[in-house]
């Protein structure tokens, strides 16, 4: 059986947030795997709030924002998109994975690209399976039990 | 300020591998205004190891702390009760820094986590250019503000060799000549005639530079 992937996506008020609550709203279907972290613009979004997330067991991070040309800060989204490419690279170090990280520009009424971009993120951690740092900490429980 | 650009990360992550506790300090100043080793790096830099560290199987803690400036004492004095529960040091800080704290606590360990680059200015967020070489004979007056010592690639200091094309640099094609930009400089504020006189060499410094300012003078000097 595949796993849920626990997801966590930070997001803009202005746009992604407005497109994923009206696809509730809309009762539009998508798995159940995100777990929602409302900014006023992606540009507040740190390398340390996803490495953060990562470290507290997140499978993946997803980053959304207005689409290019359209941040209510002129170019909040911008800098987010440079961050998350940069932490990617991080990711990489650590030994997470980078592809455990994406960057998304959903406007405010794309509600159905919001619902298809959480189904990609879902499909793409489901192949990738879970967190490494949480299979490690998993594996030593079992140990401890064990012994 | 000074700039500095963090270490690789396999690197940081060697220099501590013996260290079952590891205390990050980081320098609230020049390094933090070009995000190399503030607060926020520390965080950074703490989290990544905490993380590669735990995945190879590895028990370690990591400890993170900033001082608003680790090249005065006042401050370092101040983290001396941290230091002593940790094995090893990791300063985010200049090299100015590291050595300042390797100095203040001789009995542990303190390994360096950026490469201390150069004197530069904040161009943008994330952007810097090095602007001084800090060779304590400043000829700023007489070269229209532009620094022949770090700007020319030879640091030439009488006029420009014979490599310049169409102003631009022959030790690298893409950079301005620094003596072309110093002539067009002077030319602009009609003081061509500076470039007549001949600047002696420069006193290459052989020993660690010190200064004492002269209000400071009894406290501080040494008698001959």
């Amino acid at each position: 059986m595949a796993f849920t992937p626990k997801i966590e996506a930070l997001i803009c008020t202005y746009c992604t947030y407005t497109a994923a609550d009206m696809a509730g709203a809309a009762r539009m279907q998508y798995p159940a795997t995100v777990r929602i972290v409302k900014y006023l613009c992606t540009g507040r979004i740190d390398i340390l709030h996803i490495l953060k997330a990562f470290e507290a067991g997140a499978d993946a991070v997803m980053v959304s924002g207005c689409e290019v040309g359209d941040c209510h800060f002129l170019e909040g989204n911008l800098r987010a998109q440079e961050r998350v490419e940069y932490t990617k690279h991080l990711l990489d170090e650590i030994g997470i994975g980078g592809e455990r990280l994406e960057m998304f520009h959903i406007g405010a009424s794309d509600a159905p690209q919001w619902a298809e971009a959480v189904r990609q993120m879902t499909e793409r951690v489901q192949a990738l399976g879970p967190n490494p740092l949480t299979v490690k900490r998993r594996s030593e429980v079992q140990v401890e039990e064990k012994s | 300020m000074i700039i500095a650009e963090r270490k690789p990360f396999d690197e940081i992550k060697q220099m501590i591998k013996d260290y079952p506790k590891v205390l990050i300090v980081g320098c609230g100043t020049c390094v933090a205004v070009c995000l190399a080793g503030g607060e926020k790096e520390v965080g950074i830099l703490a989290a990544e190891l905490r993380m590669a560290l735990e995945l190879e199987g590895k028990k370690i803690e990591i400890g993170e702390t900033t001082v608003e400036r680790q090249c005065d004492r006042e401050f370092l004095e101040a983290i001396a009760s941290q230091v002593e529960q940790y094995d090893a040091v990791i300063s985010m800080a200049c090299g100015v820094g590291v050595q300042f704290l390797a100095e203040m606590y001789p009995e542990k360990p303190v390994f360096p986590a950026v490469n201390t680059t150069f004197l530069g200015a904040n161009e943008d967020i994330g952007f810097y250019t090095e602007r001084c070489s800090a060779c304590s004979t400043c000829y700023l007056a007489l070269t229209g503000g532009i620094c022949p010592v770090t700007m020319c690639s030879k640091g030439l200091l009488n006029g420009p060799c014979g490599g310049p094309v169409n102003g631009m640099c022959e030790v690298d094609r893409t950079r301005p000549c620094a003596w072309c930009q110093i002539y067009e400089r002077l030319k602009q504020q009609g003081r061509l005639d500076l470039l007549k006189g001949v600047v002696p060499a420069r006193e290459f410094k052989t020993k660690p530079a010190q200064f004492i300012h002269p209000a400071y003078k009894k406290k501080f000097e040494r008698p001959q």
